[in-house]
């Protein structure tokens, strides 16, 4: 036990003294979470990501799953996080939280980012990136790209179609969170928030068969069987799939808050004007 | 006996329209039944006739299997306490439909997935009778049941758990509790015909059990031949608890608290309480699966979870007046 302590010791003041002699630019960050992952890959000079979470790689979760297999990939263990001796570790809000304890507990600095529940909030993860990693000046770029996209891309007609997100297991997204503004953003109305749903929940297959929204947005179908998939494929889905739009989406661009989020717009109002054009 | 019959006859009727009439869809019952038989427009006849037909057909029909099959299981070991929840031949049969889903063989054959849950717990049950011994001392069937549902489960868990598809280990609850949420036609389609071919050969068990309370020698001197009666009864039970568990997950304590509820009610006559069990585990099942509707309707409460907050005191209350049979 004593032998842990000294060594605890050891490794918090070499943290501080660590802290006190860096320059304010980190050199060695490691990210454990997929969407701080990707918001670094956008942002840090060559060199200065040392390494992603392995869920980067993964092309159902990660949209720059490609681009993350040039990292070498950690599992957010504080033991490896460690090792790879970092200056800076980049978490989530709520995500591997005794990882984080551990590894501030030896002084390694964690900056936390919070999931983001809106476009708003996309752009402000990006400049607190930005910020973190001492790249202000890609970050101003890279928002003023993300604002110029969007703008180019919510020019909402009138006709606001509604729309149901039904995942396995009946999970939806109502109020409050990121799918709902892509869907607000992309012009069309939520039908989770119409039903009073705030953050993710569950919609009732005949609460959503009864409400007949005009499209119909399900994940495309991951690999290995499960129950909770089967779902989807239900008679009555089925029927309601034959007479209203339908869109399978994959999930990476919906999960986290970056300027993905906005190729998830993008598809959306290609289907909204598809449906438009398929009215008149 | 017919008055015992109509009774339950009326509950189930009765629990089979609260059942179809209610739902998070907050719809008239007239609409709804009108809905259900003439059609119409709208999505409502499509609610009704896909989504809550086959909920209400599956609460019978799953029930009637257990209350059955614990029925039969108790006439044949004469012992109160074998129940196919119980003693592991759900959880073999859940293990057996988990194999088929997540082998592909369920997607390959539409037969693939009754089938493989109709073999797991086939393996159940002759391994709980090979275990237990044709007396099935309360002591060995408990003690053979704890380790084939617990190594069941286990196994469950392990295939689940090593399944590429990220919402598969989320789905253990299911096949360990039970549930008849957003099941439809296709699965009615699914079970019906070996849950037919179940409840034949069980049905005819009703002479041999109640032969077979005089004691085994009796009943061989009565022309019963006991080989055949036990074999019929792992096939019949073995069909309908693979059936209901490949479409439901596994429901336990019906198979227990039934029989036992209703066999004052026939006069300990293991015949009558064949039918009787079957009528009042459907009453049971179409009561729980409500109940999962109207307490928490947006989450999903496990079928299971009722059953066992009703069947595991009566089942403690079982040991407790046998124990001294036990000791």
């Amino acid at each position: 036990m004593r032998i842990l302590h000294l060594i605890a010791l050891c490794l918090t003041l070499g943290g501080i003294a660590g802290t006190a002699l860096a320059d304010p630019a980190p050199r060695r960050v490691v990210s454990i979470n997929l969407c701080t992952d990707q918001l670094a890959m956008m942002l840090a000079d060559p060199g200065q990501l040392v390494s992603v979470s392995d869920l980067a790689t993964d092309p159902h979760s990660s949209a720059m799953a490609e681009a993350a297999r040039a990292y070498p990939v950690n599992h957010g263990r504080a033991e490896e996080v460690y090792l790879l001796d970092p200056d800076l570790v980049l978490a989530g809000a709520y995500t591997a939280r005794a990882t984080v304890e551990m590894l501030r507990g030896v002084g390694i600095e964690v900056v936390q980012f919070a999931p983001a529940n809106s476009l708003d909030d996309t752009r402000d993860r990006l400049a607190k990136m930005a910020r973190v990693l001492g790249q202000e000046a890609r970050g101003t770029a890279l928002i003023a790209a993300f604002d110029a996209r969007l703008e180019a891309l919510s020019r909402t007609g009138a006709n606001r179609p509604r729309a149901a997100i039904y995942h396995p297991n009946g999970y939806t997204l109502g109020s409050g969170t990121l799918s709902d503004d892509i869907l607000q953003a992309a012009g069309f109305l939520n039908l989770a928030r119409e039903m009073g749903l705030q953050g993710g929940g569950t919609v009732p297959l005949e609460r959503l068969v009864m409400a007949a929204p005009d499209l119909l947005i399900s994940g495309t179908p991951l690999p290995g069987a499960s129950r909770s998939e089967a779902v989807l494929e239900h008679p009555a889905l089925e029927t309601l799939r034959a007479t209203r739009a339908g869109l399978r989406i994959t999930s990476p661009s919906w999960i986290c808050g970056t300027p993905h989020a906005l190729d998830a717009v993008d598809r959306l109002v290609q289907t909204r004007q598809r449906m438009t054009e398929v009215r008149e | 006996m017919s008055r015992l019959a109509l009774v339950l006859l009326a509950v189930v009727a009765a629990l089979f329209i609260a059942s179809l009439t209610v739902g998070p869809a907050d719809t008239g019952v007239l609409a709804d039944l009108g809905a259900l038989l003439f059609g119409g427009d709208g999505p409502l006849p499509m609610v009704m006739r896909e989504i809550r037909l086959p909920r209400a057909l599956l609460g019978v029909m799953i029930g009637a299997s257990l209350g059955l099959a614990g029925a039969a299981m108790q006439g044949y070991l004469r012992n109160p306490l074998a129940e196919p929840g119980l003693i592991g031949v759900s959880g073999s049969a859940a293990l057996g439909a988990v194999l088929a889903i997540h082998t592909g063989l369920a997607a390959a054959s539409a037969l693939a997935l009754p089938l493989a849950a109709l073999a797991g717990a086939g393996t159940g049950v002759l391994l709980v009778l090979l275990l237990a011994g044709p007396r099935g001392a309360s002591i060995t069937l408990i003690l053979a049941g704890i380790a084939i549902s617990s190594l069941a489960a286990a196994l469950t868990s392990l295939v689940l758990n090593l399944s590429p598809n990220p919402y598969a280990a989320s789905e253990i609850v299911f096949w360990m509790m039970g549930s008849l949420a957003d099941r439809s036609m296709t699965h009615v389609w699914l079970a019906l015909p070996l849950m037919v071919l179940g409840w034949l050969a069980l049905a005819t068990l009703g002479r041999g059990l109640d032969a077979l309370t005089l004691g085994e020698d009796a009943a061989a001197a009565m022309g019963i031949r006991l080989r055949a009666l036990r074999l019929t009864l792992v096939f019949g039970t073995a069909c309908v608890v693979g059936a209901a568990t490949a479409v439901a997950g596994a429901i336990g304590f019906v198979g227990l608290v039934v029989p036992h509820l209703l066999r004052p009610l026939t006069g300990a006559q293991p015949s009558r309480l064949l039918w009787a069990s079957a009528l009042g585990g459907a009453a049971m099942v179409l009561a729980a699966d409500l109940a999962t509707r109207l307490i928490l309707p947006e989450r999903d409460l496990k079928l299971g979870v009722l059953t066992a907050l009703v069947g595991a005191p009566l089942f403690l209350h079982l040991i407790y007046k046998t124990r001294a049979d036990m000791a």
